[in-house]
């Protein structure tokens, strides 16, 4: 099915590039236990990267494996959101990222575990178990940062005011993600707005930091039309495939 | 004739690549053997969805059910039901606290946001006195804890329900 083969795509997408990202930090972090947990949690992304591309081929059935995927298609096929190509910046723009995030994918893995597709429930059944701690890692930084020192509350407030307009592109439900809705494949993306809207009001105000007042917002990535950021990520993620086809290890 | 206890029992030999004082009979990834004529099947699941181990305990499978014999063997990987740590058996967690390594409490996982860090105990002096120093440790599936007591720090293997 076209839909869910898009759809999957989105999230294996999404997955891979985040933890593309943050796997950039390896032997950067700011201390050894954080530098530890980024890749930890990169390797978790990484993994659900395989495991969501993986299905994605199947579905498509045209041969092309998790590798292929990844490796193999251009920008402009990449389907993920934009929030999560953004640069790493500093460690509060990294978390801050990371939290809009984590707060979206529990709430949409807790409800896709009911999905009609039994893999897409296996998959978000097993990655939720690992969202929750990352969404701890994360929420718990914002709040440290936030209610921290001058400096850091200043960091991570206009980390918020640089990534707020990526995240209502995580809430736009096109087309064919309303007929997975139909079919009970998908959960309406409404829900997962109100999850993740409570939990953010909940841990900014822990945080003291204000979402801005700017209401302009980005989005292009579910579409394929990215940020020029993308364009870096895959030369070096595809470099060895690009230069050396079809080549194993 | 190769029975369905055998390899069940031979599969007990094989240890967990990152944490070798535990079986994967002990970690309790092996979910189902299955044997048709010559043939075996066994299912394994992940313990986390990236872990680079299951890739090695797959060729680990192969080996050890070559060097008996079982010539045929298919390992696939199964993702439902999700593996939790109430899988570790009771022997495996014995194994582990030796080891150094804290096995997973029972807390059952109350909330995520706000939530307080468990109560581990130290598997040196056994004083619940301990911190958590980092939720992410040296494998995906461990955090890092110290001891105010006797100051180890120590693995504590995550709870994952």
């Amino acid at each position: 099915m076209r839909a869910l083969f898009d759809y999957v795509l989105k999230l294996g997408d999404d997955s891979l590039i985040l933890g593309h990202r943050l796997s950039e930090w390896c032997g950067h972090g700011p201390i050894l236990e954080e530098d530890i947990a980024m890749t930890n949690i990169a390797l978790d992304l990484v993994g659900q990267a395989t495991t969501l591309l993986t299905y994605a081929g199947e579905l498509e059935a045209k041969g092309r494996d998790a590798d292929a995927l990844a490796f193999l298609r251009f920008d402009r096929e990449y389907r993920n959101l934009l929030l999560v190509e953004q640069p790493n910046g500093d460690f509060g723009v990294t978390m801050m990222r990371q939290f809009l995030f984590d707060a979206y994918r529990l709430p949409l893995f807790e409800r896709l575990q009911n999905s009609k597709d039994a893999t897409l429930a296996a998959i978000a059944e097993k990655s939720l178990k690992e969202t929750k701690y990352h969404l701890k890692h994360s929420s718990e930084w914002v709040i440290r940062l936030g209610d921290g020192t001058e400096e850091s509350h200043q960091r991570i407030q206009e980390a918020l005011n640089t990534l707020w307009r990526y995240t209502d592109e995580l809430f736009q439900e096109d087309d064919s993600e309303k007929e997975l809705v139909a079919l009970g494949i998908v959960p309406a993306i409404s829900e997962i707005r109100d999850a993740w809207k409570s939990n953010v009001d909940r841990v900014f105000a822990e945080a003291t930091v204000t979402i801005p007042s700017n209401n302009w917002k980005h989005s292009g990535g579910r579409k394929g039309m990215h940020s020029e950021h993308l364009g870096y990520i895959l030369a070096e993620l595809q470099y060895m495939q690009r230069a050396y086809p079809n080549m194993q290890w | 004739m190769v029975t369905k206890d055998q390899v069940w029992q031979w599969l007990e030999e094989v240890s967990d690549p990152e944490i070798p004082v535990l079986t994967i009979i002990d970690l309790g990834v092996v979910r189902e053997v299955a044997l048709h004529g010559q043939d075996c099947e066994i299912k394994i699941t992940p313990t986390y969805s990236g872990c680079p181990a299951m890739k090695t305990i797959e060729d680990d499978i192969v080996s050890k059910l070559s060097e008996k014999g079982v010539k045929q063997v298919k390992v696939d990987l199964v993702l439902s039901p999700a593996w939790t740590t109430d899988w570790i058996s009771e022997n495996g967690r014995n194994k582990l606290l030796e080891y150094g390594i804290a096995p997973p409490t029972d807390e059952v996982d109350k909330s995520v946001l706000f939530a307080e860090p468990p109560k581990v105990g130290c598997p040196k002096c056994a004083s619940h006195n301990t911190r958590m120093i980092s939720l992410f440790g040296s494998t995906a599936c461990k955090a890092q804890f110290q001891c105010n007591e006797c100051l180890e720090p120590f693995d504590y293997f995550k709870c994952l329900k």
